[in-house]
């Protein structure tokens, strides 16, 4: 796993308290790891101030697995 | 229209001297001092460098830790003295009609410390806005009995009231008044507050409002002491299960006492000082009086406001004389304040808790840390100073003003039939 991936599983880990087997690929926060609107735009931010990178609201829109944010993470972060 | 009878079947407290009821009162009856050196912040810079902090609280007792990020402290006190408070009281939640159970909270700042993180981080930014959608929610005041209601399913009147340091006990007579008229049956109360941050002790240090006895911070709270010097900052909650007499009486409940008054008026004179004659505290206590339809001979144990400013014990003490007369020698007197520290808006809960304990076991908590008489208040008064002492209590009243000139008393009666 990419030093990105392993970053942004942990943000998810420690911002929704949910356990890490749970933070696969394919899940999603709203339906799989409880997340609701709030928690999501928080989520973004955090990945933004971790990756010191700037995610436009119509991307962060498209994000919205874990799968998706690792992706889209290692196509735009040096 | 006859008005219900309101009585109290549950209590909860976090408080700079410990985190239980039942910690907090002995605690209070062996006349301990919550004040130490401030460990939140580093206050090597500040004028006060002391507070009464609450030691031990964890959060995560009480509230999943998914949640536990979205509340600023002073929700997170709200949530866990409520959780006491309601586990106290046996109520069954799926039984009641929680239609008519509300949450009516004090809280006189609100989440202070998280106000001052979000802010600070972006005047150290580049001006790039990168605010956690979670601010706003953790700081405004009302979230609190916001998360009591959507952790419990409390579905009644649900709001917080601000009167700063008066905001509990405003938050306890409203929750009496919805209930007596009809409203609502039953209402988590009281009130929390977590000021002891930078913002807080820099903001009230400017107000000069605090002591700077820092070579004893344990002494520092020394209400009617002539060398008074100001207010020592607490936090904390208080939290009580406000229910109508009916319906306590029906279900078996352990009854504290009834709440059978309340008052409540403005000074209308300045921003932070208070009246010098005690105009409107000397009203509020009178109208809290006739509401109750007692005689203030009735009265065992005032828990004064008391917060150990060289103003404001004066003018108290010259407002009960005012209304309590001759009898204001006979009655019990004490600030737990001097134990305590000032828990601002959660204040009236903490105190409303020491009147339910000389209810409870018969004993007036003390004023400690009194040393030297100060010659513009009168001696004769019984201030229980120093130590607690024995007293059977049928009537207790608990005063609490705020900046801005707002006066609360709230009484309290044990329950006898």
């Amino acid at each position: 796993m990419s030093e990105i991936a392993e970053k942004v599983k942990q943000i998810i880990v420690d911002k929704l308290g949910v356990e890490e087997a749970d933070v696969t690929p394919e899940a999603s926060f709203t339906n799989d790891l409880g997340a609701d609107s709030l928690d999501t735009v928080e989520l973004i931010m955090e990945f933004e101030k971790e990756f010191n990178t700037s995610i436009p609201d119509d991307k962060a829109e498209s994000i919205t697995t874990v799968g998706h944010a690792i992706a889209y993470l290692e196509d735009n972060v040096n | 229209m006859k008005a219900r009878r309101v009585v109290i079947t549950g209590i909860g407290a976090i408080t700079p001297l410990g985190n239980s009821v039942e910690e907090y009162w002995n605690n209070l009856e062996k006349g301990v001092s919550g004040a130490a050196p401030i460990t939140k912040f580093d206050a090597s810079k500040f004028k006060t460098q002391f507070a009464c902090e609450v030691k031990g609280f964890e959060a995560a007792d009480y509230i999943n830790r998914k949640e536990l990020r979205k509340m600023d402290l002073v929700s997170q006190y709200g949530v866990a003295v409520a959780k006491q408070a309601l586990d106290d009281s046996n109520l069954d939640l799926e039984s009641v009609d929680r239609e008519r159970f509300g949450v009516i909270w004090g809280s006189g700042i609100g989440g202070l410390k998280s106000l001052q993180d979000e802010v600070s981080s972006f005047a150290q930014g580049d001006g790039t806005p990168r605010f956690n959608p979670f601010f706003i929610p953790k700081m405004i005041p009302d979230l609190i009995p916001g998360h009591i209601s959507m952790t419990w399913g409390l579905k009644g009147p649900n709001f917080t009231t601000v009167s700063a340091c008066a905001s509990a006990t405003n938050a306890m007579v409203d929750a009496f008044n919805y209930i007596r008229f009809g409203i609502s049956d039953l209402f988590v109360t009281g009130g929390s507050e977590a000021a002891v941050c930078e913002a807080g002790i820099g903001g009230f240090n400017a107000l000069r409002a605090l002591s700077t006895r820092n070579d004893s911070p344990s002494s520092a709270s020394r209400p009617f002491d002539a060398t008074r010097d100001g207010f020592v900052l607490g936090e904390g909650a208080g939290a009580f299960i406000f229910e109508e007499y009916e319906h306590a009486k029906a279900r078996g409940a352990k009854i504290y006492a009834e709440v059978i008054g309340g008052g409540m008026t403005a000074d209308a004179y300045h921003m932070t000082a208070p009246h010098p004659e005690g105009e409107g505290s000397s009203r509020v206590m009178a109208e809290a009086m006739k509401d109750a339809g007692i005689k203030p001979e009735d009265v065992d144990y005032i828990n004064v406001h008391g917060t150990s400013t060289p103003l404001g014990d004066i003018g108290e003490v010259n407002a009960i004389k005012k209304v309590f007369g001759e009898y204001a020698y006979e009655v019990s007197i004490s600030s737990t304040k001097s134990m305590t520290g000032h828990l601002l808006g959660a204040a009236g809960a903490v105190e409303a808790l020491a009147c339910l304990m000389s209810i409870e076991r018969g004993v007036i908590p003390p004023t400690i840390n009194f040393e030297t008489p100060d010659e513009n208040l009168d001696s004769k008064l019984d201030c229980t100073f120093n130590e607690a002492k024995k007293r059977e209590v049928n009537i207790a009243l608990s005063n609490t003003f705020g900046f801005g000139g707002h006066n609360f008393s709230v009484i309290f009666k044990k329950v006898t039939d």
